[in-house]
C-alpha cells in the first residue's frame, strides 16, 4: 500500500468519519465555532485592543461602562468596562485563552498520568492493579472537585495571596490534572484488560518482546480511541472547573483574567446594575463548552456509540 | 385446516446503508400436534422467522411481505397490544440462551406467577400451585424453594427448565424453541431436548424447533425444513429427508455429520460459507459453493417444486421435472 | 452481612487514617497557631519556650499520636477566628448544608427519573429530544452561571424568591437549626436546592435515559414481551429494576461532587453552611477549622458510601452480602 499523503488524504475522504462529519450540521457549525475561539485566543495578544494585565494605563474613571450599545456606552470599550476600568472585549479574548490554554494543559497531564497508571495497572495487574485502583476509588469518591478546592486551598493558605497569584496557572494546571487522572486511568486499564485477552498480545510475549514494548507499542494504540473520545469532555470539564475555582477565588486572580475569575469578578455588581461584567464572559463560556461537549457527543457516536456514558 | 400458516413471508432490515433482506419468502404450515423442524446454518435466517411469528423481530427488522395466520387471525397485522394475548399464551418461546433470558432481580416464582396472571384469571395462591405444577413437570427438585429463588441460583440447565415449564403455563397450542439446547453443556442437551419432547407429545403441543443440530431435528421432529439465504432450499418428512436428501445443501450437512464419517477420516466439510445478506450469489444462492453448479444455476434462482408431500428448490430437479413432463 | 461490615469497616479506617494524616500534615505546615495565640509584643525566647510546651516541637509522630488521640474524643482543635472548638463551629452550620443536600437530591430524584425512563422509552419523541437538549445545555452551564441566572429572574426580576441567606429558622428537636420549620425557611431554600441540583440533574437524565435503552434491548425484556405481559409492568418493573441498579452506584460515587458544590452554591447563596465556612477559614487561614472540616467531610464520605453500597447490595439479588465471596 502506497502511503503517500495524497492516498492519506483520499482514504480520510472516504473514510465513514468525514461522511458523518459532512451530514452533521451541529458538528460543523460546532468545529466553526470552536475554531473561532481558538483563533482568537491564540491571537488574542495581536487582536485585543487592550492589555488586560497592564495595570498602568487603568484608569478608573473609566470603571463599570456599559457595552456600546447600550445609552451610556462608549466605542472605545466595545463591551464595556468592569469596575475597575479594565476593557471587557480584551479581558474576554485573554480571558479564553486563559481558560483553554489551562483546558488543554490539564487535560494533558491527567491523560498523560491516567495513561501510564491504567497501563501499569491493567498490565501488571495484581497488587499493583489494587492498590491504583483502591487510590483512584478513594479518590473519585471525593470527587475531583474536592480535591481540587482541597489542594488549592491549602496551597492558597501556604503561599498566601501574592506568590499564588504569580503561581495560579501553574498551580491550576496540575490541580485540575491531578484530580482527574482516575477517569482516564480507569478507561485505559479497561481497555488494557480487554487487549490482553486478545490473542496478538500472547503472540507478543512468546516473541519474547519486552513488557514495556508491548505496553506502549502494542497495547496502548488500541486503548487511544476510548482516551479521545473521553478527552473532549474532560477539556470542557476542565474549562468549568478551572472557572468554578476561580469563582470561589481559588483560581485565576482578576490581574490575570481567565473567563472564571471575569465571572466571579461582576458577581456583585449585577444586582447594582452592572449586568455586562458578568454575564457576557458568562455566555462566552457557556459557548465555548457547550461546543466542545457537543463535538465530544458527535466523536462518541461516530467512534464508538456505546463506549462512553457519562 | 393447520394451525399456523405462513406464506410468502419476508423479513428486511431498514439500516442506514440500505435495507437487508433477512428472508426472501419463505411458507410453510403447522398442523396440530406436529413438530417441525428449521434447520440451517447461522446466518440463514432461522431465528428471524421464529421471531417473525409473533412480530418480535429485534429493530431495525420489520415483515416487509407475505403473511402469518394463526387459526382465524392474522398475526402479521395485528398490532403489539393484540399479540400480547396470544404470546406466552397460545403460543409460547422458548430462547437460546437460559443465562440471558431470565430477569435476573425477579424471584422465579415472580416470573412464572406473572405470566399465569397476565392470561388468566388467577390469585397468588393458585397461581403459585399452578406454578409448583408445571415446575414438577420438567423435573425440577424441591420446587418450592426454586419459586423463590433467584435466577443466578440456578444452573444454566434448570434454568432452561424453567423456561420451559413458563412456556406451558398457560396450555400453549405451540412452542417456538429457538436453539433451546445450544447454549448448554452437552451433558445436559439431551435431557432438555428429551424433556421437551416429552411434554409436547403429553399435553398435544405443537412444536416449532429451531436448530442447526440435524441430529436433534432427526430425534424430535417429524416434518423439516432446510434455510438458506433467507429462503427454504429444501423441506418434507424428516425421515424422507434425512435418508434421501435432494438438495444438495442437505445431502452435504447430512455428509458433514461426525457420525458419517470414519474414525481417523477427515469430517465432510461443505467448502465456504453462507453469504451475507447483503452479498447473495445471483440465481441460486447456493451456487458458488455447489459441487453440481451449472450455467443454469448461476443465472436462474430454482423455484421451489413440490412433489410427493416434499419440495425442493434446485435447478437439478426442476430441470428433471421439465424432462419428465 | 458481617464479613461485608467488616471489610468496609477496615476500608473506613485506613481512609480516616490517611485523611488524619494528611490533615495533621496540613496542619503542622499551615499557619503559626503561636502567631495566632500571643500577640506581636512577646519575644523569641518566650515564644520558644511556650512551642516547647505546647509539644510544638515535639517528633512528628508523637505530635501526630497526640492529634489522633484529641481527634477521636472529638477534640479537633480550636478555631483562630471564632475561638470556640472547630467542631462545635461545624456542628452548628452543618445542619443547613444537610437540608439543602436532602431538598437537591429530592429534587434530582423527582425530576431525573421520569425524564430518564421517558426519553428511553420514547427516545424519538420531540419532549425526549427536549429532554436531552436542555439535558446538554445543562451539563455546558457552569453551575454558578446557573445561579446566576436563577437569582436574576427569580429575585431581582419576578421578586418571587429570597436571593440569600437562610430564612427563618427555629429548633428541630432541640439541637437542629432547620429551616423546614417555616414557610420563611423553605421559601430560602428553593433556589439553592433548585442550584445545586442543576449540576447533576442532567448527568443522571442522561445516564438513566442510557441504562434504560441498554436495558430495554436485552433478553430477558425480550422474554417479557414474548410472554405477553403488560408493556407498562415490563417498563417499570422488569426495565426498571435493572436500570437503577447501575444508577444507585453512580449516585454514590456523586455524593462527593454534591458536596464539593455546596461550598459553590453556599458561597453563591450566602448560604450559613458547613462549605461557606469553610471557604472563609481557607481565606482567613483558620488552620484547625480547616483540618476540622477535612476530618469531617472525610468521614461523611466514608459513611455515605458504606450506605450507599449496603443499599446496593440489599438490592440486587446477585450481590451476596450475606456470605463472603468465594
Amino acid at each position: 500500500m502506497n502511503l503517500t499523503f495524497s492516498s492519506n488524504l483520499k482514504q480520510f475522504r472516504d473514510s465513514f468519519l468525514w461522511h458523518s462529519f459532512k451530514n452533521d450540521k451541529v458538528a460543523i457549525v460546532s468545529v466553526v465555532v470552536f475554531l473561532t475561539f481558538a483563533c482568537t485566543a491564540i491571537l488574542a495578544p495581536v487582536i485585543s485592543p487592550y492589555d488586560p494585565y497592564d495595570l498602568v494605563i487603568l484608569d478608573i474613571m473609566d470603571s463599570e461602562i456599559p457595552p456600546v450599545w447600550s445609552e451610556e456606552g462608549e466605542e472605545r470599550f466595545l463591551l464595556g468596562t468592569d469596575s475597575q476600568g479594565r476593557d471587557m472585549l480584551s479581558a474576554i479574548f485573554y480571558g479564553m485563552r486563559t481558560s483553554l490554554l489551562i483546558g488543554l494543559c490539564a487535560v494533558i497531564l491527567q491523560a498523560t498520568l491516567g495513561i501510564i497508571f491504567g497501563l501499569l495497572a491493567g498490565y501488571v495487574g495484581g497488587k499493583v492493579d489494587s492498590f491504583l485502583m483502591r487510590v483512584a476509588d478513594i479518590q473519585l469518591s471525593f470527587s475531583t472537585m474536592m480535591v481540587a478546592i482541597i489542594m488549592l486551598a491549602i496551597f492558597q493558605a501556604s503561599f498566601g495571596t501574592e506568590r499564588y497569584n504569580d503561581l495560579a496557572i501553574f498551580m491550576l494546571i496540575m490541580v485540575i490534572g491531578i484530580a482527574e487522572w482516575p477517569q482516564y486511568a480507569r478507561t485505559v486499564r479497561a481497555s488494557v484488560l480487554a487487549e490482553q485477552e486478545k490473542e496478538y498480545i500472547d503472540a507478543a510475549r512468546v516473541l519474547g518482546f519486552s513488557s514495556i514494548r508491548i505496553m506502549f507499542r502494542h497495547i496502548l494504540p488500541n486503548t487511544l480511541s476510548p482516551v479521545l473520545v473521553i478527552s473532549t469532555v474532560q477539556v470542557a470539564n476542565a474549562i468549568m472547573s478551572e472557572a468554578a475555582l476561580s469563582f470561589l477565588g481559588l483560581g485565576m486572580p482578576v490581574t490575570q483574567p481567565s473567563l472564571g475569575s471575569l465571572i466571579s469578578s461582576g458577581f456583585e455588581f449585577i444586582f447594582s446594575g452592572s449586568w455586562w461584567i458578568t454575564v457576557i464572559p458568562g455566555v462566552v463560556l457557556i459557548v465555548l463548552v457547550l461546543v466542545i461537549n457537543l463535538l465530544g457527543d458527535w466523536l462518541r457516536d461516530v467512534l464508538n456509540p456505546k463506549l462512553y456514558k457519562g | 385446516m393447520s394451525l399456523l400458516q405462513v406464506k410468502d413471508l419476508e423479513v428486511s432490515f431498514k439500516l442506514r446503508t440500505g435495507e437487508l433482506h433477512a428472508i426472501r419468502g419463505i411458507s410453510f404450515d403447522l398442523n396440530k400436534g406436529e413438530r417441525i423442524g428449521i434447520v440451517g446454518e447461522s446466518g440463514a435466517g432461522k431465528s428471524v422467522a421464529a421471531f417473525s411469528i409473533l412480530n418480535l423481530i429485534s429493530q431495525p427488522g420489520y415483515i416487509s411481505g407475505g403473511s402469518i395466520s394463526y387459526k382465524d387471525h392474522t398475526l402479521s397485522t395485528m398490532s403489539d397490544a393484540e399479540l400480547a394475548t396470544i404470546r406466552g399464551n397460545q403460543i409460547a418461546m422458548i430462547f437460546q440462551d437460559p443465562m440471558m433470558t431470565l430477569n435476573p432481580v425477579l424471584t422465579i416464582g415472580t416470573q412464572m406467577i406473572e405470566t399465569l396472571q397476565a392470561h388468566q384469571k388467577m390469585d397468588k395462591k393458585t397461581a403459585e400451585k399452578e406454578a409448583l405444577h408445571r415446575l414438577k413437570q420438567v423435573h425440577i427438585p424441591s420446587p418450592e424453594k426454586r419459586l423463590k429463588q433467584y435466577p443466578h441460583e440456578l444452573s444454566g440447565g434448570m434454568k432452561q427448565r424453567v423456561i420451559i415449564a413458563i412456556a406451558l403455563l398457560n396450555n400453549p397450542d405451540i412452542i417456538i424453541a429457538d436453539e433451546p439446547t445450544t447454549a448448554l453443556d452437552v451433558t445436559i442437551q439431551a435431557e432438555i431436548m428429551e424433556l421437551l419432547l416429552e411434554l409436547c407429545k403429553n399435553n398435544g403441543v405443537s412444536l416449532i424447533l429451531i436448530t442447526h443440530d440435524l441430529g436433534v431435528v432427526a430425534q424430535t421432529t417429524e416434518k423439516v425444513i432446510v434455510m438458506y439465504a433467507g429462503k427454504i432450499i429444501e423441506q418434507g418428512s424428516t425421515r424422507d429427508i434425512i435418508d434421501n436428501p435432494n438438495h444438495p445443501y442437505t445431502q452435504g450437512l447430512i455428509k458433514a455429520l461426525p457420525q458419517k464419517a470414519a474414525p481417523g477420516e477427515m469430517l465432510n466439510q461443505i467448502p465456504g460459507n453462507m453469504p451475507q445478506l447483503d452479498a447473495i450469489p445471483t440465481g441460486c444462492a447456493f451456487n458458488p459453493r455447489c459441487e453440481h453448479t451449472t450455467e443454469l444455476c448461476i443465472k436462474t434462482e430454482p423455484e421451489l417444486i413440490a412433489k410427493d408431500n416434499r419440495a425442493v428448490s434446485c435447478n437439478l430437479y426442476s430441470e428433471r421435472l421439465k424432462h419428465d413432463k | 452481612m458481617a464479613t461485608f461490615l467488616f471489610r468496609r469497616l477496615w476500608q473506613a479506617i485506613v481512609v480516616m487514617f490517611i485523611i488524619s494524616i494528611l490533615s495533621f500534615a496540613i496542619q503542622d505546615n499551615l499557619g503559626d497557631p503561636l502567631r495566632e495565640m500571643v500577640g506581636q509584643s512577646v519575644s523569641e525566647a518566650e515564644r520558644e519556650e511556650l512551642r516547647d510546651k505546647m509539644g510544638l516541637n515535639d517528633p512528628f509522630l508523637t505530635q501526630y499520636l497526640r492529634f489522633a488521640k484529641n481527634a477521636l474524643q472529638g477534640d479537633l482543635g480550636t478555631s483562630y477566628f471564632f475561638k470556640e472548638p472547630a467542631l462545635d463551629v461545624i456542628l452548628k452550620k452543618m445542619p443547613a448544608t444537610i437540608e439543602l443536600v436532602i431538598c437537591a437530591t429530592l429534587i434530582i430524584v423527582f425530576f431525573s427519573v421520569p425524564m430518564g425512563v421517558y426519553a428511553a422509552i420514547h427516545p424519538r419523541s420531540f419532549v425526549s429530544k427536549l429532554i436531552m437538549g436542555i439535558s446538554i445545555a445543562g451539563i455546558s452551564v457552569p453551575v454558578f452561571l446557573t445561579a446566576i441566572g436563577l437569582i436574576y429572574l427569580f429575585a431581582i426580576e419576578l421578586g418571587m424568591m429570597p436571593s440569600f441567606g437562610r430564612g427563618d429558622t427555629s429548633p428541630l428537636l432541640g439541637m437542629w437549626e432547620s429551616g423546614f420549620t417555616s414557610w420563611d425557611g423553605i421559601h430560602h431554600l428553593i433556589l439553592p436546592s433548585f442550584t445545586l441540583a442543576s449540576i447533576m440533574l442532567p448527568l443522571f437524565i442522561r445516564l438513566i435515559r442510557s441504562e434504560m435503552m441498554d436495558v430495554l434491548q436485552s433478553d430477558y425484556i425480550k422474554f417479557a414481551r414474548a410472554r405477553g405481559l403488560k408493556l407498562n409492568r415490563i417498563y417499570y418493573l422488569h426495565a426498571f429494576k435493572n436500570t437503577m441498579l447501575p444508577v444507585i452506584t453512580v449516585g454514590g460515587v456523586q455524593i462527593g461532587t454534591m458536596v464539593a458544590y455546596t461550598i459553590l452554591t453556599e458561597t453563591i447563596f450566602q448560604w450559613p453552611g458547613m462549605g461557606f465556612l469553610f471557604l472563609e477559614a481557607v481565606n482567613r487561614v483558620d488552620t484547625p477549622l480547616i483540618v476540622a472540616y477535612l476530618i469531617i467531610v472525610g468521614a461523611i464520605f466514608v459513611v455515605t458510601n458504606t450506605i450507599v453500597d449496603l443499599i446496593y447490595g440489599l438490592v440486587n439479588p446477585t450481590v451476596n452480602l450475606f456470605h463472603s465471596s468465594k
